[in-house]
């Protein structure tokens, strides 16, 4: 299983706590996220399925490498932040 | 009351006018009527706050049942939709309209000359415009997004579906970004007796109608220039920067556009436009048509596109009675001074009777009048940036 956890900023939004789901690649791990919680996946993925531009992964402290396709492999036990980039004014 | 005699209806009161405010830090909902500690000028207070501290891009009153729409531009998490059913106490969130797989847009050209810019994977970035179907059809709402959408919801934003008459217009690819990277549709007017006429206006993209509810449609550029590319091209119907189109709903063929290059009607629903002059200047973002005269219209002219302010610093309305004939500058009311707003597209509202207007600008100033504009009176002038002003109806 892998712990994913969401950025504060996002609860003002949408409440979603920390959660653990099964998944090889950071695509199944969130597919997993988002058959718990539908809404989430505008909230992170763009309407063509890649990371959105202003949102950032890291998968055991590393930022993920494929935004695209999300194909970052993950292993049970490992700790998924979804975080907001930096931006704006 | 005396028994046994019909009961005589009360005279019906106007509605207590109320407006909607689209700020970048919050959607803020005003009455001519509210609590003093909440008061701002002009009479007005501020009823509701939602969404502080977020951008609100947009938003709606549908009259047909009373639901209020916002659409938040979130930074980080993207376009959303929220609705509400008690005007504006609680919110819930609806769906956006999403693009289908594998839909693409163009990007940024380099110049008129460079080639064609690569496609890019499009995905809601705004949703530019929302406007209620026609009386006749309730639930059905249409949005105008960037990049280049016009999406249709049939069910009071449970659904929305892409218009893919427009979007797979071969001439859609050649849509252009003109204050954002891509090109977006800002203005929706649907044809208040026939909800399968309607006509859009894209920056920057040019002016299309579809006379089958959405299935073809067409250019309606013919008369409109653009002084920005090589003369050749300049009535080419891509070209053209419409910064805002508004329809007479009396007499829906009459349509406004507050072009990049200035001013421009048509009285036959855009088949033909006519250029029209104006001083201080035609630049601007905003224009307001007269609810029942087709005649009558308002805008809010800037130096040009170069310098986005004021001319000679004193915020002025201009005015035609005559289809712009002649424009009358007014004035009264509001800043004469050092002062620099811009008065987005969607910053101009007029009101159903056609004597109200409200006006809020990019630097948070809010304004209203009762008068056709004649006067103005300052509801704030401490806002935050202003997307979006409408009144409801």
């Amino acid at each position: 299983m892998v712990r994913v956890v969401f950025t504060a900023n996002l609860q003002r939004h949408l409440p979603v706590e920390p959660l653990e789901v099964p998944g090889d690649t950071l695509r199944e791990v969130l597919e997993a996220v988002f058959a718990r919680h539908p809404r989430l996946r505008g909230y992170v993925l763009d309407d063509q399925g890649c990371l959105r531009r202003h949102v950032n992964i890291f998968v055991d402290g590393q930022l993920l490498r494929d935004r695209h396709g999300l194909g970052d492999s993950v292993r049970s036990g490992s700790e998924l932040y979804v975080m907001q980039a930096l931006s704006g004014g | 009351m005396s028994r046994g005699k019909p009961r005589r209806a009360a005279a019906k009161k106007p509605a207590t006018p109320r407006l909607l405010v689209a700020t970048r830090k919050g959607l803020f909902l005003l009455s001519a009527r509210g609590q003093a500690k909440n008061k701002l000028g002009g009479g007005w207070s501020v009823a509701r706050s939602a969404f502080l501290g977020e951008p609100v891009s947009m938003a709606l009153h549908d009259p047909r049942d009373g639901t209020l729409y916002a659409a938040l531009h979130l930074g980080h998490f993207g376009s959303k939709l929220h609705r509400s059913r008690d005007d504006g106490k609680t919110w819930e969130e609806c769906a956006a309209p999403v693009y289908p797989a594998g839909a693409t847009a163009a990007g940024r050209p380099e110049g008129p000359d460079a080639p064609p810019p690569p496609l890019e994977p499009a995905s809601l970035e705004m949703v530019w415009s929302l406007e209620t179907g026609a009386p006749g059809e309730p639930g059905v709402l249409w949005a105008g997004t960037i990049p280049g959408g016009l999406f249709r919801s049939p069910d009071r934003g449970n659904t929305w579906a892409l218009n893919t008459g427009l979007w797979d217009h071969p001439q859609r690819s050649k849509w252009t970004g003109g204050g954002y990277d891509h090109a977006g549709i800002h203005s929706i007017a649907v044809h208040p007796r026939n909800p399968g006429h309607l006509t859009v206006a894209v920056s920057s993209g040019g002016v299309w109608a579809s006379e089958d509810a959405g299935a073809t449609w067409a250019p309606r550029t013919k008369g409109m220039r653009a002084g920005y590319v090589p003369p050749e091209q300049s009535e080419l119907p891509e070209f053209q920067d419409p910064h805002h189109l508004v329809q007479c709903p009396a007499s829906p063929d009459h349509l406004w556009v507050q072009h990049h290059n200035g001013i421009f009607r048509s009285g036959d629903g855009g088949r033909l436009w006519h250029e029209i002059s104006a001083k201080p200047s035609t630049f601007g973002f905003a224009v307001a048509v007269h609810p029942q005269d087709p005649n009558t219209a308002w805008f809010v002219p800037a130096v040009a596109d170069q310098c986005r302010v004021p001319v000679g610093g004193r915020l002025v309305v201009n005015r035609t009675h005559d289809g712009g004939r002649s424009f009358t500058a007014l004035h009264r009311g509001l800043p004469q001074r050092h002062a620099y707003d811009l008065v987005y597209r969607h910053g101009l509202a007029i009101d159903d009777s056609g004597d109200r207007l409200a006006m809020g600008s990019t630097t948070g100033g809010l304004w209203s009048s009762a008068d056709g504009g004649a006067s103005w009176q300052t509801v704030s002038a401490s806002l935050p940036p202003i997307f979006a002003v409408r009144f409801m109806s």
